[in-house]
């Protein structure tokens, strides 16, 4: 960072580029738009919901990659089971 | 044995391809390989120009595939690099002239003439970047540490995958040493973990570059330039050797020592 960056705050381009291009690339590889796998969300809560109960705000569905390859993550933690009392 | 079929190319314009198809195969011919460009970029040919070799056009890559000429006669020497050949784009007419399978022809026929055929690829992803990988055997993609570039050499890289002719190997063109110290260019290694593809070269930005292409004179040739040199490495690293990565930061740091000398800082 220069003298004048450092003067004035502003930060070093280099970080934020990386970050918007890792961000970019993943969409554009997919060619799945963020609103569109908002919906596939949705539908994918609606769907398991049906069988088995989740916790519908915990779920989480996300894009990620090793290398080349691109894997749609899913975490989605089940309701605990109700425990019977006698 | 048959010779290779390298296809360079990027996605987006105006990062590099032509001065790096005209210096790998200037590097390749000083190592007496016999090697032959292909400018494949129908209606904006240049590759021609940066090799010093637009004065000396007769025939074309449109007349060969046309039959108006043979391929000998479209062949064009170049005087300093005896093993050095091109063949030049038509200028005068469009990508639509030349057929993927006419490429593939063409190259099969090169193949048994040359140890190396380079196709300088057009800008794009319509049928000029089809016609020039075709015919490849390893395919290359040059790009620079921008947003912009990065984005389309994802999209081409993707592309070269599904057309099975991958993995494609990159080449960084243009990086700025001392903006990349000072946080404010990717770095190669940022590139090569967006891209996930293996590393062919960088090639610092270089004055020199623009010079000896103003001069019609491979930068490969130049034994002062910095960029000559990185070019000449990629062509060994072509050739199966392994060359390690120049050290850039002491080039730069060399750079930023004479600034300090004459009171810029950085």
């Amino acid at each position: 960072m220069g003298w004048l960056d450092r003067l004035t705050g502003r930060e070093a381009s280099a970080e934020k580029a990386k970050d918007r291009l890792r961000l970019v690339l993943i969409h554009d590889r997919t060619d799945l738009t963020p609103a569109q796998l908002r919906d596939l969300k949705d539908e994918l809560i609606a769907v398991i919901s049906r069988y088995i109960a989740i916790e519908p705000q915990a779920v989480e569905i996300q894009l990620s990659q090793n290398g080349r390859e691109q894997y749609l993550v899913a975490n989605i933690p089940l309701k605990p089971p109700r425990r019977s009392r006698r | 044995m048959p010779g290779t079929v390298l296809t360079i190319t990027s996605g987006k314009g105006g990062v590099g391809k032509t001065t790096a198809t005209a210096n790998i195969a200037a590097a390749l011919a000083q190592r007496n390989r016999k090697v032959v460009c292909v400018d494949a970029d129908i209606g904006l040919r240049n590759l021609d120009l940066v090799l010093g070799l637009e004065n000396r056009i007769v025939y074309d890559l449109v007349d060969v595939v046309e039959g108006r000429c043979r391929l000998r006669q479209a062949l064009i020497r170049d005087k300093r690099l005896p093993h050095l050949f091109l063949i030049p784009a038509a200028q005068t007419r469009d990508k639509t002239a030349v057929s993927p399978s006419d490429m593939v022809r063409l190259c099969n026929e090169l193949r048994q003439e040359f140890d190396w055929i380079l196709i300088d690829s057009p800008a794009g992803i319509e049928r000029g970047f089809r016609n020039a990988i075709a015919p490849a055997d390893h395919v290359v993609v040059v790009t620079n540490p921008e947003v912009s570039a990065v984005r389309d050499a994802d999209r081409i890289i993707g592309l070269i995958e599904a057309e099975e002719k991958g993995p494609a190997r990159l080449l960084l063109n243009r990086l700025n040493p001392q903006m990349v110290r000072s946080g404010n260019m990717l770095d190669a290694e940022d590139v090569l973990e967006l891209l996930a593809v293996d590393l062919l070269g960088v090639v610092p930005e270089d004055e020199a570059v623009v010079i000896s292409a103003n001069r019609g004179m491979p930068v490969a040739l130049d034994e002062k330039s910095i960029a000559g040199a990185a070019f000449r490495n990629v062509a060994r690293r072509l050739e199966g050797e392994d060359v390690p990565l120049m050290d850039l930061d002491d080039a730069g740091g060399l750079f930023q020592r004479l600034g300090r000398l004459f009171g810029r800082g950085d």
